[in-house]
């Protein structure tokens, strides 16, 4: 990832989510269900950081956090993308 | 390469973004969430190609267990189920997050009182309480736990003061004060923080539920947010900051549809049937109709309002009263169908369950849209619905004052369908049903419903 400086990464995150207001505040309550386990699937994006760590983990216990951290992130991921899509798929116009 | 990977990583952050905005209208929704889990797979490929793996074992062996339990929940849930899988979901989200930050603490001995052990204390507080918050939340839903608040004497007291705790061991193991193994002292502060988890949940009601379902899926983007920081990686922060931001909006929304702060959610222990007088409620006199007399009602009329509740998610009577709706329209009946913001136990919920019955979303209303209507409404049906038709909002003495309600008192004939007159979540009374406009339609949803069906077909 090269030179992380923790201000960087406060400007990206609040500079984040102000634009996630932006776009989330526009999202019509039809739709608040599948807003709310998408992001819940983007949430999972904590597998990006678990297979950093399963990486270089070294002995039982660390590898054994790595995996479990990998599972339970890609539950996430893979379930939550998958149920909104068949939720989204219902929401036809007639 | 290093700049590819890095220009892979802006790219999956921008489709995220994209993504989200995609989830503005129905018909892009379904592209744009594609288009997220694009991004994902993108941030995923970046993240392989910048980290050295020597052994792919274990790695391989995580996510093909978790996508196949993902994959086949996803598949199976029914829909009258979403709460419960996203609270689930969110749990294992949380989780993940939190053993990244641990994972981390213990590849970092000494880590000290930098940047770094702040961000993994933060990081595993965070999805630590997310993860057993979102566990109980879903326990509750389920039903495995009661969904009436659990409250102990100077609960709150009790919570703050274990808040204080895990600060302190937090700041112990960091060696800010006070001497001892920041192993030994970091493990116990793990404990705490899925201790709190557990308390912070608890004390929350039921129908309180889409506020919570909320707040911890804002909790879960914090808590990956603050792991991008544990391990200094950029989309990780963005795309835990869009969730963050997306889960606070829906608390924010959530709390407005029962004009109650977060605090007073959060704390209050608000609803079941603690310390409610309830002798009076369901003594008074009502006017009950059979399927026969409602379907009479509702098929001679211009235009009718349908205004679904939990119990039609409980029941899971969507079809049945899609259904109803169609053979009305038939008939040439106008059919709508209000939501009320925290009808249901998510954000959203009813409008998930009629979209699966494959009713129209435009034929959707939310309680803004549809608050003036009512008075040119010829017939309301309220299927399973209690506390968010209650005329007693407009009370200033009630619990319930000053909480948004649709109007349905309003229209020239209310029909409730409901099992008995037992109160809401709010534990109260509801005028709407001795009204002489109102006809008391009892039974379970799915068999009343049902019969419905046949008696509005049979209408001549």
């Amino acid at each position: 990832m090269g030179e992380f400086d923790l201000m960087t990464g406060l400007y990206v995150f609040v500079l984040a989510a102000l634009a996630g207001r932006e776009v989330i505040t526009k999202v019509p309550p039809t739709l608040h269900t599948p807003l709310m386990s998408g992001a819940n699937a983007i949430s999972g994006i904590a597998i990006v950081g678990a297979i950093v760590v399963a990486a270089k983990a070294e002995g039982a216990l660390q590898v054994t956090l790595g995996v479990i951290a990998i599972a339970m992130a890609t539950i996430n991921v893979i379930g939550g993308f998958m149920v909104t899509d068949r939720m989204l798929a219902m929401f036809k116009k007639r | 390469m290093d700049t590819i990977i890095q220009l892979t990583y802006l790219l999956s952050a921008i489709l995220f973004v994209v993504g989200l905005k995609r989830l503005q209208s129905p018909a892009t929704a379904r592209k744009g969430n594609s288009l997220a889990a694009l991004a994902m797979l993108l941030a995923v490929i970046a993240t392989v190609l910048d980290t050295q793996i020597l052994d792919w074992t274990w790695i391989l062996v995580g996510v093909v267990l978790g996508g196949v339990i993902g994959g086949t929940a996803a598949r199976l849930v029914e829909m009258t189920a979403m709460p419960e899988l996203v609270g689930i979901f969110n749990a294992f989200g949380g989780g993940a997050s939190a053993l990244v930050a641990i994972a981390e603490f213990l590849a970092t001995p000494g880590v000290g009182a930098s940047t770094t052990g702040v961000t993994i204390l933060l990081g595993t507080l965070i999805g630590s309480v997310t993860f057993t918050g979102s566990f109980i939340a879903f326990a509750k839903l389920q039903g495995l736990i009661t969904g009436n608040p659990i409250t102990f004497p100077l609960q709150n007291i009790f919570n703050a003061l274990l808040f204080l705790a895990a600060i302190s061991l937090g700041a112990m193991t960091l060696g800010v004060f006070g001497s001892g193994d920041p192993q030994t002292l970091f493990y116990v502060f793990c404990g705490l923080a899925l201790i709190l988890g557990v308390l912070l949940v608890i004390p929350i009601g039921g129908a309180d539920m889409p506020v919570v379902v909320s707040l911890l899926n804002s909790y879960s983007g914090l808590a990956a947010s603050a792991a991008g920081f544990v391990i200094g990686n950029t989309v990780l922060i963005i795309s835990g900051a869009l969730v963050g931001a997306s889960g606070l909006i829906l608390t924010q929304l959530m709390c407005k549809g029962m004009n109650r702060s977060l605090a007073n959610v959060a704390f209050g222990g608000f609803g079941g049937t603690a310390g409610v007088d309830r002798s009076e409620i369901g003594q008074r006199p009502v006017q009950s109709a059979d399927a026969e007399g409602v379907a009479a009602e509702l098929g001679y009329v211009n235009s009718v309002v349908v205004v679904p509740g939990y119990g039609l998610a409980v029941a899971q009577s969507q079809h049945e009263l899609r259904k109803v709706g169609d053979l009305l329209e038939e008939r040439g009946v106008d059919v709508k169908y209000a939501i009320h913001p925290v009808a249901g136990r998510m954000p959203g919920h009813m409008n998930v369950l009629l979209a699966e019955a494959d009713v129209s979303y435009d034929k959707l209303y939310d309680l803004d849209e549809i608050n003036d209507d009512f008075g040119n409404t010829d017939v309301v049906l309220v299927v399973g619905a209690n506390d968010v038709v209650n005329p007693a909002a407009r009370d200033p003495q009630s619990v319930i004052t000053g909480m948004p309600i649709l109007d349905v008192d309003r229209a020239r004939r209310v029909i409730v369908m409901k099992r008995s007159l037992s109160p809401g979540f709010a534990g109260i009374d509801n005028d709407l049903f001795y009204m002489d406009k109102t006809l008391m339609f009892f039974g379970d949803a799915k068999e009343s419903m049902a019969e419905l069906v046949r008696e509005v077909r049979e209408l001549a």
